[in-house]
């Protein structure tokens, strides 16, 4: 069967169009993006702040304004981007099945990469108790509100979180006379930096860390936030509910196109291509490792490129080499597999705040790979491995964590 | 504008699953019906969190009417589901014996089931049911199946009944609650939250309020509703792949105790919980009950350990202080109540409405014709097995992508006759935000779309 296309890319964020311009300028003629929203760029269209950029034009941009550029860059590289196209599902011989404005179609293409991106989880997932009124909702969905619907959704709200995003959401906040009432942290320190939290302490907002959600209060719409504090039960009266952060996989297409998941990531499991389960499908950015920024799933996607510009020569192999096993405070470690011959970097994030060093080492207990590492909670560690002979990848290889405290 | 001073036949207090099977059942039979909420939309109440199941009673109270109600609805749903476009999964259901002691009670529920008129009940071995659903925990020691036990769409059908009712030109008041009654000769003027209101009979379908309605208009309370809060955990569409027939427990005196089952929508639900408490109007979820609900879940189904939740939802079943429904006729005074409905409404709504009918026709002599055309509503399908709309061309793009819900879905729904009076009412319509991400991708669109539609706006006014 002939392929449509060369490489069909689902997802049109930072990651499926870095990838997408890097294959155009590797000589590729058939790259196809697929996005299901009306628009390419993913979540940076709707957060409308900087610092967005850097790496990819060298200065520095808002969410949108970097969006749009991405979407430029690869259109003028002969990019084709299908809007309100949705992948339902990918099949084996890169057969994908799409949902479009026109009915059901399928497109097959001769490799396929995921970038499908990733979310926060909601209050469902996070089981966070009490009622359930109006007015709860994502960072995600706050700034597609302001920023894409040009709506403002409440006036004092209470932000659950503070990872990176928290502080997005601070920013939104602030830009559009919104005032946060308090900033909760259910853990018991700032997931950030410490000094991350000077951004609420300047616009007056109360960071609360160790507090543990008692109820959602209100009907229909949300009247208040309580919490227990330092053994004390607080009530925050407040407008809306922002549950931000502790982002999962979209990995929708994912699962129903039945890719091997990793249970840590619950995103596709991969080598350090970027090659998954299904020797036609590669994946790059968020879908694989919650939560990194845009530049570096950009980067991502270029590299899977290369990978997959490399792998169209040859016959389709699926992810292989020696399995990693992440040891005791790791959350997870990506790629999770491991081939000879090429250097590769694993991301790796800790179980909170963690100070030790890391050690890669094969099943015979030889270090292949160490570093130090001080970090705090969603901080994404890296660590450098060099390419490896294939007698050190006979068994899994063992990531642990000597923790000096 | 409703036009107050025409005189009803049929005032219908409260819009759920009940209200909504008597107005069809009343405007079919050629009455002027109204039905009165306090909510801004149908289905508000008890109605909006149950477990979809479409029970044949085989589990019932025996010669009881909760049985007889269960059963003629069944029948009716079965006949007229077709012609509304109101799915069906079939499915059927098992209920499961984990002990030796439970497996010792599957043959007095055998006996019950083919009492009950439920007749293709049977016990299968251990066997038998690891062949049926083998990723079940494998000590399951045998289950009684009842094949005719499936499940449907909880909110589209009660919206067919409420529709086609509209059809016939009943009439529904919203934000309407009952303030006052007084029987003025053989009418009844009735005050409520949009303005007063003439009918001669009054029917009582107001669920968690039942009681206080029955006080308002006769003046004592000939029951009393305890509420029973039933918490709900919905995993990911993945999860529904591990179970295909609905999975009960062995039932105790209480409740029919915690289910295990698909959807429409193609999700995999456990629950619910049986919590007594005082409070009408706190369906609060907590920890401890959703962490127990997903641990028996993974117990029956180790596949699902690790399963992403969709999203949790707790409910209020109208309970009294009797096993029984409450339903009673006061024709002399033009009163009858369909109370205390407290866990088969959604079943039993059509053949409870057939019931209170009966009632009403023993002591009227039926000066109404019924309509010519009963003018059948068919409904937009949001079953997952059944042809979506994303599928059919020419739907202007999909919003909600966890559920693959259409632009042309939530505009037709704005635009139906009973359009919802609020953001639940348009999920329940659509399912749109009601997917994994909740409205993390589509509430600032769905908040565009519905602007100056809702009843209930979905932002607040004063920051819009």
């Amino acid at each position: 069967m002939t392929a449509a296309c060369d490489v069909a890319i689902v997802g049109g964020g930072p990651a499926g169009l870095g990838a997408a311009l890097e294959l155009s300028r590797l000589g590729l003629r058939r790259v196809v993006v697929l996005e299901r929203f009306g628009e390419a760029g993913g979540i940076p269209r709707h957060c409308g702040h900087p610092p967005f950029g850097m790496r990819e034009f060298r200065r520095v941009l808002s969410g949108p304004a970097y969006a749009r550029r991405l979407v430029h860059a690869a259109e003028e590289a002969g990019v084709e981007i299908r809007t309100d196209t949705t992948v339902t599902a990918i099949r084996p011989g890169g057969v994908l099945e799409l949902a479009t404005t026109g009915g059901a179609q399928t497109l097959t293409a001769g490799r396929v990469l995921l970038a499908t991106g990733n979310r926060e989880r909601t209050r469902a997932q996070l089981l966070a108790p009490g009622l359930r009124p109006v007015g709860v909702m994502n960072t995600g969905a706050l700034q597609s509100l302001i920023y894409l619907e040009g709506k403002r959704p409440f006036s004092r709200p209470v932000i659950v979180g503070s990872e990176i995003v928290a502080l997005s959401a601070l920013l939104t906040c602030r830009r559009h006379g919104i005032r946060p009432v308090a900033m909760v942290e259910t853990r018991d320190r700032p997931q950030t930096r410490r000094i991350d939290m000077l951004l609420a302490r300047l616009m007056g907002v109360p960071v609360l860390t160790g507090a543990e959600l008692l109820s959602i209060e209100g009907a229909p719409r949300v009247e208040a936030l309580r919490l227990r504090h330092k053994s004390e039960e607080r009530r925050l009266e407040c407008d809306g509910i922002v549950f931000s952060g502790r982002f999962t996989p979209e990995a929708t297409v994912a699962r129903q196109s039945e890719l091997a998941l990793d249970p840590r990531t619950l995103g596709p499991e991969v080598d350090a291509d970027g090659r998954s389960s299904d020797p036609q499908v590669f994946v790059a950015g968020n879908v694989l490792h919650p939560v990194e920024t845009a530049g570096h799933c950009w980067a991502e996607g270029r590299r899977a490129a290369q990978a997959i510009f490399r792998d169209m020569r040859k016959t389709p192999e699926r992810a292989a080499g020696a399995r990693i096993v992440p040891g005791d405070g790791l959350r997870y470690v990506v790629p999770q597999r491991l081939a000879a011959g090429a250097a590769a970097v694993l991301n790796i994030r800790t179980d909170g705040a963690v100070r030790g060093r890391l050690v890669l080492s094969d099943a015979s207990g030889r270090e292949l790979a160490a570093r130090s590492v001080h970090s705090y909670p969603e901080q994404p560690v890296r660590l450098s491995v060099p390419a490896l002979e294939s007698a050190a990848l006979t068994g899994d290889l063992t990531l642990r964590l000597d923790r000096k405290d | 504008m409703a036009d107050f001073s025409a005189e009803m036949d049929v005032a219908i207090i409260g819009a759920g699953v009940v209200g909504c099977a008597m107005a069809r059942r009343f405007a079919l039979e050629g009455a002027r019906v109204c039905v009165l909420d306090a909510a801004p939309d149908i289905l508000s109440g008890a109605s909006k969190a149950n477990s979809a199941i479409l029970h044949t009673g085989f589990d019932a109270p025996p010669d009881s009417l909760e049985l007889a109600c269960m059963q003629a609805a069944y029948d009716e749903y079965m006949e007229i589901r077709a012609a509304m476009n109101l799915p069906v999964l079939e499915t059927g259901a098992m209920v499961a014996a984990w002990s030796e002691d439970e497996e010792a009670r599957l043959p007095d529920l055998l006996a019950q089931a083919q009492g009950n008129g439920v007749t293709d009940t049977r016990i299968l071995s251990r066997a038998e049911v690891l062949a049926r659903e083998p990723e079940l925990a494998s000590h399951v020691r045998g289950a009684l199946l009842v094949p005719r036990e499936h499940v449907i769409d909880p909110w589209s059908a009660p919206l067919a009944y409420a529709t086609q009712a509209k059809a016939l030109g009943a009439e529904f008041r919203f934000n309407a609650p009952l303030t006052a009654a007084r029987r003025d000769g053989d009418t009844w003027q009735l005050e409520t939250g949009a303005g007063p209101l003439m009918a001669k009979s009054v029917i009582n379908c107001a669920g968690l309020y039942g009681d206080r309605v029955e006080e308002i208009l006769i003046g004592t309370r000939s029951f009393e509703i305890r509420p029973r809060k039933g918490q709900f955990v919905v995993f990911d569409k993945a999860a529904s792949q591990h179970l295909r027939t609905i999975l009960l427990p062995v039932p105790n005196e209480r409740t029919k105790g915690v289910v295990l089952t698909r959807t429409v929508y193609g999700n995999l639900l456990v629950g619910p919980t049986a919590e007594e408490q005082e409070a009408r109007d706190r369906a609060d979820v907590t920890v401890s009950e959703l962490h127990k609900l997903i641990a028996k879940a993974v117990a029956l189904v180790p596949a699902l350990e690790n399963m992403p939740v969709t999203a949790v939802y707790a409910g209020l079943r109208p309970a009294s202080e009797r096993k029984d429904y409450r339903v009673h006729a006061d024709a002399a005074q033009g009163y009858y109540c369909a109370g205390g409905i407290r866990s088969t409404g959604l079943t039993a709504a059509l053949g409870i409405a057939r019931h209170v009918f009966a009632l009403w026709s023993e002591s009227h002599s039926l000066v109404w014709s019924a309509p010519d055309d009963p003018v059948v509503p068919r409904m937009p399908n949001l079953a997952e097995h059944l042809p979506r709309d994303y599928q059919i061309p020419g739907h202007d793009g999909i919003v909600c992508h966890c559920e693959m819900v259409t632009a042309r879905e939530i505009r037709a729904a704005l635009d139906s006759p009973l359009p919802p009076g609020d953001f639940g009412g348009l999920r329940r319509r659509t399912r749109c935000a009601m997917g994994r991400c909740q409205g993390f991708n589509c509430l600032g669109r769905i908040a565009s779309l519905t602007e100056g539609k809702l009843r209930a706006p979905l932002l607040p006014e004063d920051v819009a």
